[in-house]
Parts: C-alpha cells; sequence; structure tokens
C-alpha cells in the first residue's frame, strides 16, 4: 500500500514540479509570476489531445508537438505582453497583469475552439500495467514518470554546464550584470519563457494522459499548484520547484489513500502553510531574497 | 579611442549629467574624479549602454555607439566593472571568469583564464567557491578578472577601491597600471583621488553633471581647487 501510493503519489508530483519550473524560470529572469502558464499548460494538453486523436501520431511525438506549440505560444506572449512593458518604467504589478490578460484570452479561446467538456484521449495506454513486487504501475505512469524526471535532469544539467545555460542562471541573477558581461539579455529571456512554457505544454499532455482527461479550465487548478509549489520551493529555485512539486503529489495522494479525499487539496495546502511558518524563504529559498 | 561629446543623461526629469565632454586616447589611464553624486556612476553606465543618453556623441574607435545595447558595446571591446562590482554570488569563480569570455569563441580562452590566475593566484585557489563567498577584495580581483576575459580594448573601472583595506586598494592599483601598461586603455572613475591622479595620465573633474576641470594629471593635482576639494588642504598635496 504505502510503496505504491509512493510510485503514484512521484508520478503526480513530477507533473506538478514540471509546471512548477516554468514557474521557476520565468520568475529567475524576469522576476514576475506568469499567471498564464496554468492556461498554456492546458493549450499544450489539447495540443497533445488532438495529435492523437486527428493525427494518429504516436504519444511521444505529440509530446514534442505539445512542447513546440506551448513554446511559440510562450514566445509570443513575451513579444506582445511582457515586452513592451519592459520598454517603459512600468510598475513591477504590470506585467504580472498582463500575463492575467493572456491567461484569460487562453482560457476563452480554448471554450471556443475546443468546447466546454472534458476529452479524454484515445489510447490503449491507460490498460497497460505492470507488477512489480506489491507494486502494481501503469504505462501511462511509467511514461510519465520518465518524461518528468528525465526533462528535469536534462534541465538541470543544461543550466549547469552549457553556454545558454549558464546566461540564463547569470541573467536571472543579475540582469545589469549579464548585459555587461555581453550577454543579449532579451534573447536569454525569449528563450527561457520559450522554454518554461514549453516544459508547461508537456505537463499538459502528461496530466491529461494521468487523469484521461483535457479541459479548457484544468490551467487554473494546475496553476495555482504550480505557484504554491513555486513559492513552497523557494522563489527561483530550481532544486525548490522539482522537489516541492513531489512533496505536494505525495501529500495529495496520501490524503486519499488514508481516506480524506475530499481534504486532498486543503492537506496538501494546509502542510504548505506549516513548511512556510517554519521556513518562510520556502526550503530552498534565500533567507534575505525578498524580490518584491 | 574614445571621444565623448555633448553626454546628457537624465533619470526623468532629473538630469544627471549635463553635456560633457571627455577624450581617452589610446594606451592612456584616464581618471573621473567628483564628490558622491557627481554623476560619474551615470556617465560610465551611459557609455556602456545600461542608461540611453538624451544628447551627445560616444565615438568608440571611431564609430558613434550612443543608443546600442550593452552586449554590442562589450563585441566592439569596450568592458564595465562596475560600481560594487556585481559578483554573480551564486556561481563559482571560474564559472564568473567563464561568463566574461561569453562572446568570445576563439582557441585563446584557455590561455586567459592562466593569465588572470595568474595576475591573481588567489582566484585559483578559489575557482570551485562561490563568488558570493569571496573577501571585498577578492570580488575586486573577481570582477576586474572577468572583465579581461573579454580581451577588453577599453576597460571602465567604476570605484575600484571602494570598500577595501589600504593594502589591498594599493594592489588594485598596482594591477591596473600593469593591465595599462599590457596595452588596455582605462577610464576609471575614483573617490580617491590621490591614487586616482598618481597613475593616470588624464584627469577629469565632474561636478553636479558637468566637467569642471580637465588635463594633465599632475597639473590637475597641482590645481588649489582641486587640492581644497580633494586632496584634504593645500598642504596635503601630492
Amino acid at each position: 500500500m504505502f510503496w505504491q501510493q509512493l510510485v503514484n503519489g512521484l508520478t503526480l508530483g513530477s507533473t506538478y514540479s514540471l509546471v512548477a519550473l516554468g514557474y521557476t524560470l520565468i520568475m529567475g529572469v524576469l522576476n514576475i509570476i506568469n499567471m498564464a502558464h496554468g492556461e498554456i499548460f492546458m493549450i499544450g494538453a489539447f495540443v497533445g489531445l488532438y495529435l492523437v486523436t486527428y493525427l494518429k501520431v504516436n504519444i511521444f511525438v505529440a509530446m514534442a508537438g505539445a512542447m513546440l506549440a506551448s513554446a511559440l505560444l510562450g514566445c509570443l506572449m513575451e513579444m506582445l505582453a511582457l515586452r513592451p512593458l519592459r520598454r517603459r518604467a512600468v510598475s513591477h504589478l504590470a506585467p504580472l497583469i498582463s500575463t492575467i490578460g493572456v491567461s484569460i484570452f487562453l482560457e476563452s479561446l480554448a471554450l471556443n475552439l475546443f468546447g466546454p467538456q472534458s476529452q479524454a484521449f484515445p489510447t490503449e495506454l491507460a490498460t497497460v500495467q505492470f507488477e512489480l513486487g506489491p507494486i502494481r504501475i501503469t504505462l501511462v505512469q511509467i511514461i510519465i514518470l520518465g518524461i518528468s524526471f528525465g526533462l528535469m535532469f536534462i534541465l538541470r544539467f543544461w543550466l549547469a554546464k552549457t553556454r545558454v545555460g549558464k546566461a540564463i542562471r547569470t541573467t536571472a541573477e543579475n540582469i545589469e550584470t549579464a548585459n555587461l558581461l555581453g550577454i543579449n539579455t532579451n534573447r536569454i529571456i525569449f528563450l527561457t519563457v520559450a522554454l518554461a512554457s514549453g516544459l508547461g505544454g508537456v505537463a499538459g499532455v502528461l496530466v491529461g494522459l494521468s487523469f484521461n482527461a483535457v479541459e479548457p479550465t484544468m490551467g487554473l487548478s494546475m496553476g495555482l499548484k504550480g505557484l504554491a509549489v513555486l513559492i513552497l520551493g523557494g522563489m527561483g529555485n530550481i532544486t525548490g520547484a522539482m522537489l516541492g512539486g513531489l512533496i505536494l503529489g505525495i501529500a495529495e495522494v496520501f490524503t486519499v489513500a488514508y481516506g480524506a479525499s475530499s481534504y486532498r487539496d486543503a492537506v496538501a495546502f494546509g502542510m504548505i502553510i506549516l513548511i512556510l511558518f517554519i521556513r518562510p524563504q520556502g526550503l530552498f529559498g534565500k533567507r534575505q531574497g525578498g524580490r518584491f | 579611442m574614445l571621444n565623448i561629446s555633448g553626454l546628457s543623461t537624465s533619470y526623468g526629469s532629473i538630469q544627471a549629467i549635463k553635456g560633457i565632454d571627455i577624450d581617452v586616447p589610446e594606451g592612456s589611464i584616464v581618471s573621473l574624479i567628483g564628490a558622491n553624486g557627481a554623476g560619474k556612476t551615470t556617465t560610465m553606465k551611459s557609455l556602456v549602454g545600461l542608461l540611453k543618453p538624451q544628447a551627445g556623441e560616444i565615438k568608440f574607435l571611431g564609430q558613434e555607439i550612443r543608443g546600442l545595447a550593452p552586449h554590442k558595446i562589450v563585441n566592439l571591446g569596450m568592458s564595465l566593472v562596475p560600481e560594487g562590482r556585481n559578483i554573480l554570488a551564486g556561481m563559482t569563480v571560474l564559472e564568473n571568469l567563464e561568463m566574461g569570455a561569453y562572446q568570445r569563441k576563439d582557441k585563446e580562452v584557455q590561455k586567459d583564464f592562466e593569465k588572470v590566475f595568474k595576475r591573481f593566484p588567489i582566484l585559483e585557489e578559489r575557482k570551485q567557491q562561490l563568488g558570493g563567498t569571496l573577501s571585498g577584495g577578492q570580488q575586486q580581483m573577481l570582477a576586474i578578472g572577468r572583465a579581461l576575459m573579454a580581451r577588453p580594448k577599453l576597460l571602465l573601472l567604476d570605484e575600484p577601491s571602494m570598500g577595501l583595506a589600504p593594502l589591498v586598494v594599493a594592489d588594485i592599483f598596482n594591477v591596473i597600471r600593469e593591465i595599462n601598461q599590457e596595452g588596455t586603455t582605462i577610464l576609471l572613475v575614483e573617490q580617491n583621488v590621490r591614487q586616482a591622479l598618481k597613475i593616470a595620465n588624464y584627469a577629469y573633474v565632474l561636478e553636479t553633471g558637468k566637467i569642471v576641470l580637465h588635463g594633465k594629471a599632475d597639473e590637475v593635482a597641482k590645481n588649489p581647487r582641486v587640492m581644497e576639494a580633494y586632496l584634504g588642504g593645500a598642504k596635503a598635496g601630492v
């Protein structure tokens, strides 16, 4: 029972981590909370769903497609909703409001294009499952775990070791210094938003697979959870976002497993509040790091 | 190498520098001195593109660079070591230096690492340490080393001696002189006027956004007004 729930929790949590990573990356370089991230995630889910349903591609191609579409959407948002504000000396709340506008727009767009009803992946993946000792794991879970942890591992490595990854870290640490060192920070911001949105799109497909439901409103609750994880992990901390997501997922699954299913969100968020009482800066945040 | 004329920069409605002219000849050390709030840092930030000047010309190697993005100016060969050093605290000493060479793709980068480590052996000892754990003097060395990794033709230094112990200040000024002797032109902003005039060829005095005096550094040092205002009275002259 315990191990089974742990696997379920990790599976759910890894999708939260992916979503939170998107918030974290954008928080890092732009110092804003991207309120449209949940909706970009939702659009990613629909793109994946339609690729599988109508073009009959396999699930991995669908994920790549969703990643690409979401990344493009992120770029569009950066160009139309964020960059024009950065050029002027506006309040730091302006870009936040701007992303809320994008999120409302995207949700309405999805309602119009895809309809309000929940749609499911027409896939046989859900029924395939394996027994590993006491654990029963579905193929969908294996895909989710593999893709999420794989992407997180690649992202960490890429940020730590590559030239562009280091440029993103430099920009996140101090954009003025990044400029002085000769980094084209506008391009780095563009790239980071694309990357964050792309990860969100993949997470959308994974969550759609996992619950076998894709709907226009799925961005809101996922967005809130991603935000919670962003804060839990310590604003802008990559490791924090990864671990925070896993913690939230495991907490939710265990709450359901041990009988309090209608309280799952309450328990999970209550636990976040508790952790924040003890560590107000989040799990990995810096104490003086008051960005706002 | 650098010719500034009529440069003006404002923050909102406040004009921080008001039509200044500065010439930095190739191979020289030029010091820009002045009190707090005179506009020294504003001048530096305007030169590298961090601030957008309202008027004037900045000719670098014959090319007008006013309004260019900072990364393009770095690419032309001008690097700034900013006030407060701006070390990347969460990245290692080695990574800080690597970022200095961000735009370079030539094969000499490795050689330049060795040069920096030879100049500042302490940085080699601490190369795996995070930048934020270094002392003030070491951070200044790292900031200078990082700027040199870009192989600038013109190096701008904004208050390199700020907050450092006197012995370390002497070290830093020696290093600046060495860098100059190796062929890099230097524009130096300093509040430590005595030292700044000692190593410079030319000096400009900035007061409330205007150049009030300029000339050869030793002549500026003998100017009664400068002695009075910056060198602690006539007796304490250089």
